[in-house]
């Protein structure tokens, strides 16, 4: 069990939209967990520990010294936790790449809340719903009143609900890169060593992807795209010089290419690489010079090849790339209070 | 009327809440357990490539990822009427193997065990791992630790990543086995081997070995009669990776058998306005509400199901085990009476532990393994598919129906938890009838047994919780009409 000594700094860990992959990942680093433990006094870690949203809503702000929270934010429940926590805790970090970026979840924003709810409560071939009955915010029973959360239209990254100090990367982020993120904690807290300049990732490298994998690159000069299933690939070569739409170049290393490794491109998860805030963006200039034409048409047709380009691009950055503009803003009426409300 | 409300209980991949009314004579009128969670993956994944399938859908949980992963790829291959190469569908099923042992052993361990061996009603900060550490010796956290770490080490040599893998592609896989990763593979196989009799052994002395246990495992409180479902393979056996999916009724009678594209004329779901997950029920009996019994459309899709719904083990010590489960439980060691006793579904996860020890072995060992012929490129037009693989926690079925090149256009999931729904509400619901009663006060021993009764399903958050202390948060208060907290109890 945790010793709680006052002299110990405060440490929350949370998750609100996810798949619990990011919890797990904590877990991974084995034995350390226990080191984690020494250092520091865990004061919220609902998955793990018996401390629950009151005893969070009754600290003082700013007493949790650090706050890593994973998962994006889906519906008010979320967004509630993310505005609490953010008061609570001296330092927040967006922790994975769900709460980094939207990650898969916030491929959602490539459809809408209607479309999302008439297919998984009317239109799916399994569901038998004749009355057409939803999910309702307030259900009135003889006995009382049942509540859900309310789902939002879009599915945010922690930073466009509260303000954010730091970014861990990565779906999970790989358990070497967590710990290192903790000891860095730990120097700062324990030596005084000096916090990096807010805004920063940590847990990741500095470069690409690509300087990671040990695929041998050429002067690439593709004519071609072919999808993962459609071919065998050479198990030395660059997967992207075989004409497979691979994420590597626009996205940031810390991973270890662990996919590319056993044959299979990079689809983005450590997010943008430095200096880039939107990697869609770079992967079309990537892709720009290396596609080996100069006629429009043979361009298109070189383009066409790639099936999917919005989700595989934004694969796991949708919620923050910069073609989705801001959020787009509905205006609802409370079922409660009847006040309107912005629906993210 | 006074509402008692459970809330947080746990994260069920987010958030998970109970409400208990109770009557004027303070007994429990109604219960709901409330899943707040959607994220909307069926209607996303239009329009994306249906080979992303694997990556993007093992995404709905980092839990049992490779469930995901491989449904996914099962579908896929349907979907372009793909037959995988042998060694393929060896390598997928032994990275499966090795996965189940993790996640049921730390379940077992972690999660679960800890009721058993400090007991339901010890203090809640012994009542974790670390507790059982200390009461069984260092050495069991030891062999529980390392347990999981050579189930890890298969998946990531064959998947990747130990979180959500990447090998598997329509027409196989990507990554297939040299003889000296092999050895490795053989060497934790062996390892996890030992793990599963040992588990059978801490299983003996710890649980079987004490009557109040016993008693509490067949008391009436977590008991419900409801149908079983589960994936077997020709000779009806249990299978994790494929065969078709059996349904036997509450006295064991086969009711329904058929192949996992099937599926819709088999199972359906039932929405209700306050809870943002559906409802499954069998079709051939239809939707009857909240009961159990013959009639009703509710089964389970658990460990202890799928052993009900099976005429045994492949391998010989998890036969052994299966019949010594049934022998002690139902007295009758063929396992044709089912076993309805939600409890022993702990018990059951144990046998499926010994049975995933044995098959990975065999797998491991098997002579096509480290062959080279791993993946066909599929030729066909892609249309539709469906694919299905037992998750630790229910049978897992994914749908997609695709245009002719393979792009997305329809999506349709249920997911292993998901099949519990209705059961796990009711066992819920029966165990707060049985331990609330007027003047009886509501005390933290209380509260762990009414989290006993969904725990032993193993609901899909389980796995995050294997390495800390076991406990989840639980807070009761017990409100007068007005909202005044009359009483309050937690951990």
């Amino acid at each position: 069990m945790t010793t709680r000594l006052r002299t110990k700094p405060k440490l929350a860990l949370y998750w609100a939209a996810s798949c619990g992959g990011c919890e797990i990942a904590v877990l991974d680093i084995e034995e350390k967990i226990l080191d984690v433990d020494a250092a520091f006094d865990i004061v919220f870690w609902p998955v793990a520990l018996d401390f629950k949203v009151k005893d969070v809503e009754a600290m003082e702000d700013g007493e949790i010294d650090i706050c890593l929270f994973n998962g994006a934010v889906r519906n008010s429940d979320n967004e509630e936790m993310a505005v609490l926590l953010r008061r609570k805790a001296k330092v927040l970090v967006a922790f994975g790449s769900c709460a980094y970026e939207g990650c898969i979840p916030a491929l959602s924003n490539t459809t809408t809340r209607t479309a999302t709810l008439d297919w998984v409560y009317r239109d799916s071939p399994s569901t038998i719903n004749p009355e057409d009955v939803r999910p309702q915010e307030r259900t009135e029973t003889p006995l009382g009143t049942l509540r859900l959360p309310a789902f939002w239209e879009k599915v945010r990254s922690l930073d466009q609900v509260v303000d954010v100090d730091y970014y861990v990367p990565g779906c999970p982020p790989q358990a070497h890169q967590i710990w290192a993120v903790l000891e860095t904690v730990i120097d700062i807290l324990e030596h005084g060593k000096p916090l990096p300049p807010k805004g920063s990732v940590l847990g990741a490298g500095d470069r690409t992807c690509c300087d990671e994998c040990a695929r041998t690159r050429e002067e690439k000069r593709i004519t071609k795209f072919v999808r993962p299933h459609e071919i065998i690939p050479d198990p030395d070569k660059c997967l992207l010089d075989q004409g497979i739409l691979c994420m590597g170049p626009a996205t940031r290393s810390g991973c270890g290419a662990l996919c590319v490794s056993v044959g299979m491109p990079c689809r983005g998860c450590y997010g943008p690489p430095p200096n880039s805030k939107d990697q869609g963006t770079k992967m079309v200039a990537a892709l720009a010079s290396v596609i080996d034409s100069k006629e429009p048409e043979e361009i298109d047709r070189i383009l066409d090849g790639i099936v999917d380009p919005i989700g595989t691009f934004y694969r796991f950055s949708m919620a923050t790339a910069t073609l989705a503009g801001a959020a787009a803003r509905r205006t609802t009426v409370d079922a409660e209070t009847g006040d309107e409300r912005l629906t993210p | 009327m006074t509402r008692i409300t459970i809330d947080p209980i746990t994260r069920l991949e987010g958030h998970g809440k109970i409400d208990i009314f109770l009557d004027d004579q303070g007994e429990v009128a109604d219960c709901f357990f409330i899943v707040p969670e959607l994220r909307g993956f069926e209607a996303f994944c239009v329009g994306r490539p249906v080979e992303e399938m694997p990556r993007i859908t093992s995404r709905i949980c980092g839990v049992c990822s490779e469930a995901h992963h491989l449904a996914a790829a099962k579908a896929c291959d349907d979907v372009y009427h793909v037959e995988i190469p042998s060694a393929a569908k060896k390598l997928r099923e032994l990275l499966y193997s090795a996965f189940f042992t993790g996640d049921h052993a730390t379940h077992f361990y972690i999660l679960g065990g800890p009721d058993f061996v400090m007991g339901p009603d010890a203090p809640p900060a012994e009542r974790n791992i670390l507790g059982m550490i200390h009461k069984l010796g260092i050495d069991v956290g030891k062999t529980v630790i390392g347990a999981r770490a050579a189930a890890h080490s298969i998946v990531k040599a064959l998947g990747g990543k130990t979180i959500h893998m990447v090998t598997s592609i329509p027409g196989g896989v990507t990554k297939g086995l040299t003889e000296e990763e092999r050895e490795t593979v053989v060497a934790n196989a062996q390892r996890l081997l030992e793990f599963g009799k040992f588990t059978v052994e801490i299983l003996n002395d710890v649980v079987l070995a004490n009557q109040q246990y016993l008693d509490l495992i067949l008391s009436d409180i977590y008991t419900h009669r409801f149908h079983s479902m589960g994936t077997v393979d020709a000779n009806n056996h249990v299978n994790f990776y494929d065969g078709l999916v059996r349904v036997v009724d509450v006295d064991g009678a086969e009711i329904d058998k058929y192949h996992p594209r099937d599926y819709l004329n088999h199972v359906a779901e039932h929405v209700e306005s306050w809870s943002y997950l559906k409802f499954p029920f069998l079709k051939q009996k239809g939707w009857h509400g909240f009961s159990d019994g013959a009639d009703s459309g509710l089964y389970r899709a658990t460990p202890l199901s799928r052993l009900n719904a099976s005429d045994g083990m492949a391998t010989p010590l998890a036969q052994a085990e299966y019949e010594r489960f049934y022998e002690t439980l139902t007295g009758d060691r063929s396992g044709k009476t089912p076993v309805h006793q939600t409890l022993a579904t702990h018990w059951a996860r144990v046998v499926e532990v010994v049975y995933a020890a044995e098959r990975r072995m065999q797998l491991a060992t098997d002579d096509e393994i480290t062959s080279d012929l791993i993946r066909v490129l599929p030729t066909e037009i892609p249309t539709e598919g469906v694919g299905s693989v037992e998750a630790p926690r229910g049978t897992l079925t994914h749908h997609y129906v695709t245009d002719e090149r393979g792009i997305l256009q329809r999506v349709n999931l249920i997911v292993g938890t998901t099949n519990n729904h209705g059961p796990i509400s009711m066992s819920i619901k029966k165990a707060a009838q049985g331990l609330i009663k007027r003047g009886v006060e509501v005390t933290e021993g209380v509260l762990n047994k009414i989290e006993m009764a969904f725990r032993a399903y193993d609901p899909c958050f389980a796995c995050a919780t294997h390495s800390l202390p076991g406990q989840m948060p639980l807070i009761v208060r017990v409100r007068a009409p007005d909202g005044t907290v009359l009483a309050e109890a937690g951990r």
